[in-house]
């Protein structure tokens, strides 16, 4: 049983491995020469204004919502694609069901310009 | 009992996991606790994996260290409440009530040991299969279909409620929509 | 379990580890060459013959520049976020066959890394994890170009990911299988992107905007927005950067090949099992051709109009596609 995971393990320690490794070498073989205005963040040549990190907007946190919730209904979908041959049409109106509840959400969310950007 | 090799993974994902649950608390910097979070929700899914879950394992990765802790990190950076100053710290009796509610913990795990009679013995091994997507999915959507059900009405009081704590700021956005389209 | 399994695995990691890094190097070549073909011009090929030793004069170029840290920066994670970032595609396609095994040294070997029954889940899964590098590389650069770069990329990627999920349920449904060796199978006689066309299409899509490739390359609108979450990098946490754009690249078009072009199947596969991986990275190799030709054919598009495209048109699509392809199922399904 975990023995077919056991090779994606491998797989990620050797990732995490190289990742640091690349890392490493440009630490090593880097010149370090750092002045002040090397170290100033870019801002098209300008001056820094105010703080670099500062509050954002809170259509993050709204599409990050909507996110969380569709992407349930996804794994759903994943699980219901593998056993709907067994379930039959049975499954099709379980499935429908809970679709059009959320699909009642994404319209909402549609209307009330949760999906705008400009 | 388990084999060996079952038995070191569990103690070095059970040591990593305790681990990142502590610099979760002690981290003064929102963000890395953040994910320290993310780093303890990775190793649970490990741990279910160890328990014969696969697919149950990577739904936890996919949904909550993925979708709910970018939420996490968009939160902290909407509020700005990346630093922790020692003002925020200084909430009036956090410390009475964080030994109240050790006392009381270690109060519930007294008790579990005692009703149970001690830590009971290892369960039998699962079926193979047991962990399938193919036997979970027949399980939830046979067996559990009310629940499954309910919890689409869930996620539905979740989206309207996004909805309606940024209505303000959705009414700016369709307004400046709607003079956009007029200039164009 | 015996330790020769455990030697297997390891050296499988290693060569896909070392295939996709190599294949990042030589995609970035084909890119600049085919890029520059496009556009009448002949492209780097002084350094080798037609330009082959490119890459690795890139790869010395960068080892010896000096590493930025920009003052005010968050410096653990300014440091960890390319090496978070470029962990997900190096990982992401180990589930992928590539044939069915071959015989080695007297011993049946298995042209996969893994073979698990939720593997479509783990590219998933993967994928989800993968867009904190990018936030955290903007967060921790104290650089506003580059926090709102990190953050609109991030934004960007979750929302196709929806659509993108959706578009792998017509695969699992046609092959009522989450294992992906199952799902190469049951494309035996007919690849799933003929009777999955709109989900093929929505993922081609989705999938060039989740790696931030043109036309949906907002991240890298360098003539517009600067740079986006890469700003203040430099050396080779820039390179890890690029190596894990690639990476991504080359990882969807082997995604894609196997989920809707049929995998490692070919004519012949059967007889000759090592035919598998050259069909599966003939498919890669007309993938990311088409990936570079777009590039060069579309101009970008606009941020507000990109969310627009994920949720008011893809996503609806590739809903509306898995239930018509669920209805087929049911009603072709003998009981």
């Amino acid at each position: 049983m975990l023995q077919a995971y056991l090779p994606l393990l491998i797989l990620l320690v050797f990732a995490v491995l190289i990742g640091f490794l690349v890392v490493a070498i440009g630490h090593v073989f880097g010149p370090k020469r750092p002045t002040a205005r090397k170290a100033a963040p870019y801002e098209s040549g300008m001056v820094p204004y105010g703080p670099g990190t500062r509050r954002i907007s809170v259509r993050y946190y709204l599409v990050a919502v909507l996110f969380i919730l569709f992407d349930i209904e996804t794994i759903f979908f994943l699980l219901w694609a593998v056993v709907l041959r067994d379930l039959g049409v049975f499954g099709l109106v379980e499935m429908f069901l809970f679709m059009g509840t959320l699909a009642v959400g994404l319209i909402y969310a549609w209307k009330k310009g949760a999906l705008e950007w400009e | 009992m388990p084999p060996l090799g079952v038995i070191i993974l569990y103690a070095i994902i059970g040591l990593v996991s305790v681990g990142s649950a502590v610099g979760l608390l002690v981290s003064r910097n929102a963000i890395y606790s953040a994910l320290f979070l993310v780093l303890n929700f990775l190793t649970v899914a490990l741990l279910y994996l160890v328990l014969g879950a696969p697919f149950i394992a990577l739904a936890q990765i996919t949904v909550y260290a993925g979708a709910i802790m970018v939420l996490f990190l968009f939160v902290i950076m909407m509020l700005g409440a990346e630093k922790l100053t020692e003002s925020s710290l200084r909430v009036r009796g956090l410390r009475v009530l964080a030994v109240v509610l050790g006392l009381v913990f270690a109060a519930e795990v007294a008790l579990f040991l005692v009703v149970r009679g001690g830590i009971p013995a290892a369960p039998a091994e699962p079926a193979l299969t047991f962990g399938d997507p193919a036997a979970v999915g027949l399980m939830l959507f046979q067996q559990y279909t009310l629940p499954f059900e309910i919890t689409s009405v869930i996620l539905l009081a979740a989206m309207v409620g996004a909805i309606v704590l940024t209505r303000g700021d959705l009414k700016d956005r369709l307004a400046r929509r709607a003079a956009l389209e007029k200039k164009a | 379990m015996d330790a020769g399994m455990i030697w297997e695995w390891i050296i499988k990691s290693i060569f896909l580890i070392l295939f996709m890094t190599g294949g990042f190097a030589y995609v970035t070549l084909l890119e600049r060459r085919v890029l520059a073909r496009m556009q009448v011009r002949i492209g780097p090929n002084r350094v080798g013959k037609f330009g082959l030793l490119q890459p690795i004069a890139d790869a010395v170029k960068l080892i010896f520049k000096e590493e930025l840290i920009p003052a005010g920066a968050d410096k653990l994670m300014f440091i960890v976020a390319p090496v978070i970032t470029v962990i997900p595609a190096l990982i992401i396609t180990g589930v992928i066959p590539w044939g069915t095994s071959i015989n080695l040294f007297g011993r049946e070997i298995a042209l996969s890394i893994a073979n698990v029954n939720v593997g479509v889940l783990y590219i998933m899964a993967v994928t989800s994890i993968s867009v904190y590098g990018i936030t955290l590389a903007g967060w921790s650069s104290n650089n506003k170009y580059a926090m709102f770069g990190g953050l609109r990329s991030t934004a960007q990627m979750i929302s196709y990911e929806l659509a993108l999920g959706l578009s792998l349920v017509g695969p699992i449904l046609l092959a009522g299988s989450m294992n992906v060796m199952d799902i190469v199978q049951a494309q035996k006689t007919l690849p799933f992107a003929l009777l999955q066309p709109a989900g093929f299409i929505v993922y081609f899509m989705a999938t060039l905007a989740e790696i931030n490739r043109a036309p949906f390359d907002m991240p890298e609108a360098e003539q517009e927005l600067t740079a986006g979450y890469h700003t203040e990098y430099s050396s080779m946490k820039f390179a890890l950067f690029f190596m894990a754009e690639y990476i991504k690249m080359i990882a969807v078009a082997m995604i894609g090949s196997t989920m809707f072009l049929g995998g490692f199947q070919g004519p012949f596969v059967d007889q000759l099992p090592w035919l598998g991986p050259v069909y599966l990275f003939g498919k890669v190799i007309v993938w990311l051709f088409v990936d570079i030709w777009i590039r060069a054919t579309l101009p970008r598009i606009r941020y507000d109009k990109l969310m627009a495209l994920g949720w008011k048109v893809m996503y609806p699509i590739a809903l509306l596609n898995v239930f018509i392809t669920g209805i087929l199922v049911v009603l072709t399904t003998k009981r």
